[in-house]
């Protein structure tokens, strides 16, 4: 049955939940409400003054017994908002469909990422930094009502139990948790509560439909782009196409003649029209006659950036890794093996083009976006226009697509500068293009490696120097230390998995003039998986053995790896024949705390047309929440991959970007995509994360099968740069 | 002044008539469903029914749909292919971030709406214009399937 929600819902005959999916502007008498609000009441509505029952910052339950969780981490796609809710469900021992959702206000004390240290989410860290957290949640708000409720009945605690909402007495006697909510309050929040066990569990680790999906097939749903507030105007804007340009002048009497554009707000380095919808904006942004100021960048070319990588990575780095000694390791070998690889800048071109709504007042400034960091939204908007940060307001929506670039606030710091010279609220909407080319790039990157083998064709020393730009020292400049960024080197360093006895590798930052550089899905693995697996692949060439069982003889001390590897070459079929102009190629990577391995079947045609035919992948995170959403995530962060190995570049001439738009930033179709088999290990490790490993061993995956088919090594992405035709 | 029939309702508009459909849903009429992504055709995002065929409203002046039907994603359910689509679509859990899902789901109605039965390259066909960055589209395969075998 498909659900229609809205406030007067009335479709539920059993009294039971009722739910809606709110998204307000200001709601009646002035008052602001969250972005986000997903909730589920029950028939009765709460009295006002009532007291409610919140023994922490992540739930709430109301005496009408509706239970939200204040989620601190935001949905863009990943299914977070299902898994976060079946943590609370299982310890509190209610229906996962008992659990409304509210989106978490910029609070980085309450609600912190606990393995990135604020508000953010990202690096695929919800279930991994939630897992514990959350769940203890649930089991103290449990262990509350139990107590509430055996003091009524006057029999020991441990003698009671919950179960579906209600706590149960010894003697069978019921009472709902919307029952107990004003004694539970008034009880002191217990310090040490005991957690299931995952023996226990009965919601964690089965299929639970998804909360979001309703309101996403029926168009409902809505994202940053679709806020609604009452006097809105329309904006979009231009940025200086050179980076680090500046605004020079405008003449805009074209633009101001047009029907419907009411303003053009210049900043320092882009011009925004404001009109009184999306259209009348781009119409009257194509009116301005604009001149930049080029600045310092106008001669950068991606040939420039390069060179300069290049240079830069023949000085040694800082150290990230040092088994044995290398120095004294490489002179002694048998046969040495050189190889450089490079990879493009990258922009994410999430779905949903970048913007955002605010409402700047004398005294206050409301932002309706979706963000993965709300805090520096928050922050970004204090400074922009001088208020207290708790005089900004975050409604934060559901997010178009992340894979990174929601980590930053850069259009949120624009957008508000634009408010600021605006009556009333204005929605910022960035073109495609624009979207395109103003994005944060994943980075270029440039790997040197060395590699001695033995006369028994043993690697015996490994050489590995990652150059390229820190996004780290940007982002979070404590993070960045003595020179080394532990991100650039994820992959390449501690969670390298093979057994080699000296073993080097070290960092060089370089980073690109005027370029930004940002997460992009997989971060630093998804970098340093391509390389290694690369030259793995290649050192097992040189060594004329077969790519899985050179992996298998490094991999002794490593049962999740090899288990993974096992698996997929078992379900690929690995060994048997293929057609003519067909490779299989694979890929093994621990990243995020889960372990991965792929196995592409790629071909390649005559006139050098690459298609992917099928991909296998083998997983193992660990502890399971929801077992669809990971395949769901594995899948989509293939694809996701796929694009980039096979066309994703960002190219740079004149200090601007080429690409335009989706015909010259090409992305895989549905024609284009392979079929995709995923395998699921089970045990009770920790949990891992899911929404980025998907992305991160594709690309090796793919050029080791090119290699096995055609015997060329690509080492250098995209495959359309070195391969065939576009 | 156009008049454009959007889900059975006529709306009295004053807008310009070479503004975009698209613009005139999301922005005057405000159903927000009909999404924007790349302003020109190469996405999908923005796929309305324009007398039952799949149209991209980004590129379509409101001028062109003046006396047509005009079906969004809010209204698709109506249908019987569209409420086919969507109960598929919960089913085979396709969704992942949604943005797209509103253009995929109005270029699949439109699909299962003029072949109830489509094999996988007519499938191919006609989904080859809706991007997915989440990359859903194994399921969006299965799920018209399901859909097409569905009474
Ligand atoms: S927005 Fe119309 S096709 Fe992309
Ligand atoms: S579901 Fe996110 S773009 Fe398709």
């Amino acid at each position: 049955m498909l659900h229609r929600c809205s406030d007067d819902d009335k479709e539920d005959q059993k009294g039971l939940s009722r739910r809606t999916f709110l998204i307000t502007g200001v709601a009646a008498g002035g008052g602001l409400m969250l972005g986000v609000c997903f909730t589920r009441s029950r028939g009765a509505k709460a009295q006002t003054g009532e007291e409610t029952f919140e023994p922490n910052a992540f739930v709430r339950i109301q005496p009408d017994g509706s239970i939200t969780l204040v989620m601190p981490q935001v949905e863009m796609g990943q299914g977070t908002y299902t898994s976060m809710s079946m943590l609370i469900a299982e310890e509190l021992e209610v229906e996962l469909d008992e659990v409304g959702l509210e989106a978490a206000p910029p609070n980085d004390k309450l609600y912190k990422n606990p393995l990135i240290g604020f508000q953010v989410t990202g690096g695929s860290t919800s279930v991994p930094g939630f897992w514990e957290p959350l769940r203890r949640a649930g089991a103290t708000a449990r262990v509350m009502l139990i107590e509430a409720a055996a003091s009524q009945w006057q029999v020991e605690p441990a003698a009671c139990r919950a179960e579906k909402g209600e706590v149960v007495s010894p003697a069978g006697e019921r009472l709902s948790y919307g029952a107990l909510v004003g004694a539970a309050a008034k009880l002191s929040v217990p310090q040490n509560v005991t957690l299931k066990s995952p023996k226990d569990f009965t919601l964690i680790g089965t299929p639970a439909k998804r909360l979001d999906t309703p309101e996403k097939v029926d168009g409902k749903a809505k994202f940053g782009i679709d806020a609604m507030i009452p006097g809105m105007t329309f904006a979009t804007v231009s940025a200086c196409p050179v980076f680090g340009g500046k605004l020079k002048s405008v003449d805009d009497s074209k633009a101001m003649a047009l029907k419907g554009v009411r303003q053009v707000v210049r900043l320092d380095d882009a011009v925004a029209v404001v009109g009184d919808h999306m259209w009348t904006a781009m119409q009257g942004l194509s009116a301005l006659d604009i001149e930049w100021d080029k600045g310092p960048n106008a001669d950068v070319t991606t040939e420039s950036i390069v060179q300069q990588m290049a240079r830069a990575s023949e000085k040694e780095g800082a150290l990230a890794r040092s088994d044995g000694d290398f120095a004294k390791a490489i002179p002694n070998a048998a046969k040495k093996i050189d190889a450089v690889y490079e990879m493009p800048f990258l922009a994410h071109a999430a779905m949903e083009p970048m913007n955002c709504t605010v409402n700047v007042t004398k005294d206050s400034c409301d932002i309706w976006v979706g963000i993965q960091v709300a805090t520096r939204a928050q922050t970004t908007a204090a400074e922009v226009t001088g208020l207290p940060p708790e005089k900004i307001r975050v409604h934060n929506y559901l997010l178009g697509g992340g894979f990174g670039r929601r980590l930053d606030v850069d259009g949120i710091t624009q957008a508000v500068a634009i408010a600021k010279q605006v009556d009333g609220p204005v929605k910022v909407v960035w073109s495609r293009e624009e979207d395109i080319q103003h994005d944060v790039y994943r980075p270029y990157y440039y790997d040197r490696f060395t590699a001695g083998l033995d006369a028994q064709n043993q690697l015996v020393a490994y050489h590995h120097r990652v150059t390229g730009s820190s996004i780290l020292a940007r982002w979070a400049p404590p993070a960045f230390v003595k020179g080394l960024d532990e991100d650039a080197v994820n992959g390449a360093a501690k969670e390298f998995p093979y057994a080699i006895p000296n073993i080097l590798v070290d960092y060089v930052r370089d980073e690109p003039p005027g370029l930004t550089t940002g997460w992009w899905r997989g971060v630093g693995p998804t970098h340093n998986i391509f390389v290694v697996e690369s030259f793995i692949d290649e050192l097992a060439a040189a060594t004329k053995t077969d790519p899985v069982a050179f992996r298998r003889s490094m991999l002794a001390e490593q049962p999740r790896v090899l288990g993974v590897l096992d698996l997929a070459a078992e379900k690929a079929g690995w060994g048997s024949p293929l057609p003519d102009g067909v490779g299989r190629g694979v890929s093994v990577q621990f990243a995020m705390g889960t372990y991965i391995s792929q196995i592409a079947e790629v071909e390649v045609t005559k006139d050098g047309e690459v298609k992917v035919r099928r991909v296998v992948c083998a997983v193992d995170c660990g502890q399971i929440v929801n077992p669809d959403t990971i395949v769901a995530q594995i899948e989509g962060g293939i694809i996701f991959g796929i694009s980039a190995v096979l066309w994703g570049e960002i190219t740079i001439e004149g200090g601007r970007v080429e690409q335009t738009n989706f015909n010259d930033y090409r992305v895989l179709r549905i024609n284009e995509t392979p079929t995709i088999e995923v395998y699921l290990v089970k045990n009770e490790e920790a949990p891992g994360g899911i929404g980025e490993p998907g992305t991160v061993g594709i690309a090796p995956a793919v050029t080791n099968a090119i290699f096995a088919t055609t015997g060329r090594r690509i080492r250098k992405l995209p495959i359309k740069s070195q391969f065939g035709p576009e | 002044m156009p008049t454009l029939t959007i889900n059975g309702q006529e709306h009295e508009l004053d807008v310009p008539d070479d503004m975009p459909l698209l613009w005139v849903l999301r922005d005057v009429v405000r159903l927000t469903g009909t999404k924007f992504g790349c302003g020109v055709a190469l996405c999908g995002a923005c796929t309305v029914h324009v007398d039952g065929r799949p149209i991209r409203s980004c590129i379509a002046p409101v001028s062109s749909v003046v006396g047509k039907k005009i079906t969004t994603v809010e209204a698709i359910g109506d249908t019987p292919s569209g409420e086919k689509i969507q109960r598929a679509w919960l089913d085979i859990e396709v969704v992942q971030c949604g943005y797209c899902q509103s253009g995929q789901i109005m270029s699949a109605a439109a699909l299962l709406e003029s072949n109830p039965s489509p094999t996988d390259s007519e499938i191919d066909a006609a989904m080859s214009g809706n991007i997915c960055r989440c990359g859903t589209y194994p399921r969006i395969r299965a799920a018209i399937k399901q859909a097409s075998q569905s009474g």
